[in-house]
């Protein structure tokens, strides 16, 4: 594992209302692979997700504490600039969400809120990012489109490609393909693994056969615990704990 | 059998009742203008329009000055209200706490059972004085409080909660997931509302605006109460207005010995229910084209 991983949890506990969501979770993610985190619905993976980039501040009567460290900086200190951490992260959520405007305006909206006005740059990262999401042939012609005429999965990606402008060091996928067709599924299943060469993606999945596709390393979560962490293959072929056993021959679910 | 047979009578029924329904609006229309064909029958459409000459006296009816007092009146409150409403919508759904959201609704909506003439005794009591005495004086030589600016102030608070009340409705429906998009962007919260809620919300803030000015366009007194009543038309914020609910209201039944003065009143009626009638088809069509640019 790397010395300095870009997020390290530390004893983490989530609690909404009186529940219990995460419960001590510590983990370092390592640099530069694909991590998937899997377990059952309603485990909080999604909310473990969320955490690392402070999604879960907008929820009602939630309570953190631990420490989430991105790049050696708790993210959860008082001081952090909450946007200045968004920032670091790219986040592709269930089912694509394409900004109300256009296609070109959609990459564009990351870097100019951080400041970018130049119109030579902005077409600069627009092409880039669309070239690195697989969409610049399909949509060169049409940048100024909605974003919604694209279909489903050309969205998907250019969510993607939104993320990916503002040069972020992580992506953050929640289930990212489950609104999609097997097709673009496996677009977006390549591009992850793509892109790890850059950037640490870390997945929320609950198909253990696509954890098995992308990620080198595997977090199992149940009941708001991690139950084990380890090497895809072994975690999944050899694991160590028996639920771990039961979930991955499934037994539970 | 039976049962289906009532079922079938039942259906009847009611698309009989809803035709009835349906055509009253026609038949108010139709009524409207055959009360004041007589008016229409001297002076020609153009003149009852344009003209600011209001001598009932002399057979002489000018609407110009009415049609502008109501326009004024209603651009007044839109103006002050819209911009008013969208913070207040945005603040109760995006920023509010759960708790404070569930007071806020409910307070809010109660500002629209009030009813109007308490909101003119507001106005005639504190809205007048205000304008008289503290703000008129910064613009003008003279000003007795009476104007389309009180009027404007008064309906505004009026249409205060059904905006809100809509808008909040509207953003509510957005999904979390598209905020979250942007938010994990590094967006503030403010952006985000700028560039993202704002835009998706906009053919719902336009509907409520249109509803907002129809109920504005109508409402007679509240505003009647503040605004002066005074044929001429307004050339500033504080000069009096009147509007054509007011003219109908404060006349009708009184003034009806002169000659053709009930057909004048019929005739403002029915200007009233064309202005909002051209009003809300134009809003559909823009409502439409937008949903239409907005789904696409």
């Amino acid at each position: 594992m790397t010395d300095n991983p870009h997020i390290s949890i530390q004893h983490l506990n989530v609690q909404i209302g009186n529940h219990a969501i995460l419960k001590d979770i510590t983990l370092n993610i390592p640099n530069k692979k694909v991590i998937s985190i899997i377990g059952p619905s309603g485990c909080g993976k999604t909310t473990l997700l969320k955490s690392f980039n402070r999604l879960l501040d907008d929820t009602a009567d939630v309570k953190v504490t631990g420490k989430v460290l991105v790049d050696g900086e708790n993210i959860y200190d008082p001081n952090v600039e909450v946007t200045h951490i968004r920032k670091k992260m790219g986040l592709l959520s269930q089912r694509p969400y394409p900004l109300p405007m256009s296609i070109y305006d959609n990459v564009a909206y990351g870097p100019r809120i951080h400041g970018t006005r130049k119109k030579k740059d902005l077409d600069e990262i627009v092409e880039t990012q669309l070239k690195a999401t697989g969409l610049w042939n399909e949509v060169k012609d049409r940048l100024h489109a909605p974003a919604t005429r694209l279909s489903i999965g050309q969205q998907q990606r250019l969510c993607l490609a939104r993320g990916l402008a503002v040069e972020p060091e992580i992506i953050l996928g929640d289930e990212s393909t489950s609104a999609l067709d097997p097709v673009s599924t496996s677009i977006i299943e390549d591009l992850f693994v793509s892109l790890k060469e850059k950037y640490t993606i870390v997945l929320v999945t609950h198909i253990l056969r696509q954890a098995r596709r992308v990620s080198d390393y595997i977090v199992f979560v149940y009941m708001g615990k991690i139950i084990e962490f380890g090497p895809t293959e072994e975690l999944l072929l050899n694991p160590k704990e028996e639920l771990t056993k039961e979930y991955v021959k499934g037994f539970i679910s | 059998m039976f049962r289906l047979l009532k079922d079938k009578i039942y259906s009847k029924l009611m698309l009989v009742f809803t035709l009835a329904s349906v055509s009253l609006v026609l038949l108010i229309g139709i009524g409207l203008y055959y009360k004041s064909l007589p008016l229409l029958h001297k002076l020609s459409w153009g003149t009852l329009l344009t003209s600011s000459e209001w001598r009932p006296l002399k057979g002489l009816f000018g609407f110009f000055p009415f049609i502008m007092g109501t326009l004024w009146v209603t651009a007044i409150a839109i103006i002050i209200a819209l911009p008013l409403c969208l913070l207040t919508s945005f603040y109760i759904t995006e920023y509010a706490p759960a708790r404070i959201r569930k007071i806020l609704i409910p307070f809010v909506n109660l500002l629209s059972g009030i009813p109007p003439v308490i909101f003119g005794v507001w106005g005639v009591l504190f809205i007048i004085p205000l304008i008289q005495n503290h703000i008129a004086p910064h613009f003008v030589e003279f000003s007795t409080g009476y104007s389309v600016l009180a009027g404007g102030v008064v309906l505004a608070v009026m249409i205060f909660p059904l905006i809100v009340s809509i808008v909040c409705e509207v953003l509510m429906t957005i999904p979390h997931e598209l905020k979250n998009a942007s938010l994990a962007l590094g967006a503030t919260k403010w952006e985000t509302i700028k560039k993202v809620l704002l835009r998706k919300a906009k053919p719902g803030i336009i509907a409520a605006t249109v509803l907002a000015i129809s109920r504005a366009f109508g409402e007679t007194i509240a505003v009647l109460m503040v605004c002066g009543n005074n044929v001429a038309v307004p050339h500033s914020v504080f000069d009096p207005g009147y509007p054509l609910p007011a003219l109908i209201a404060n006349n009708y039944g009184e003034m009806l010995s002169i000659p053709m003065y009930e057909s004048a009143l019929m005739f403002a009626a029915l200007l009233l229910f064309i202005i909002i009638l051209l009003f809300n088809i134009i809003s559909r069509l823009i409502l439409v084209r937008l949903e239409r640019g907005l789904s696409e």
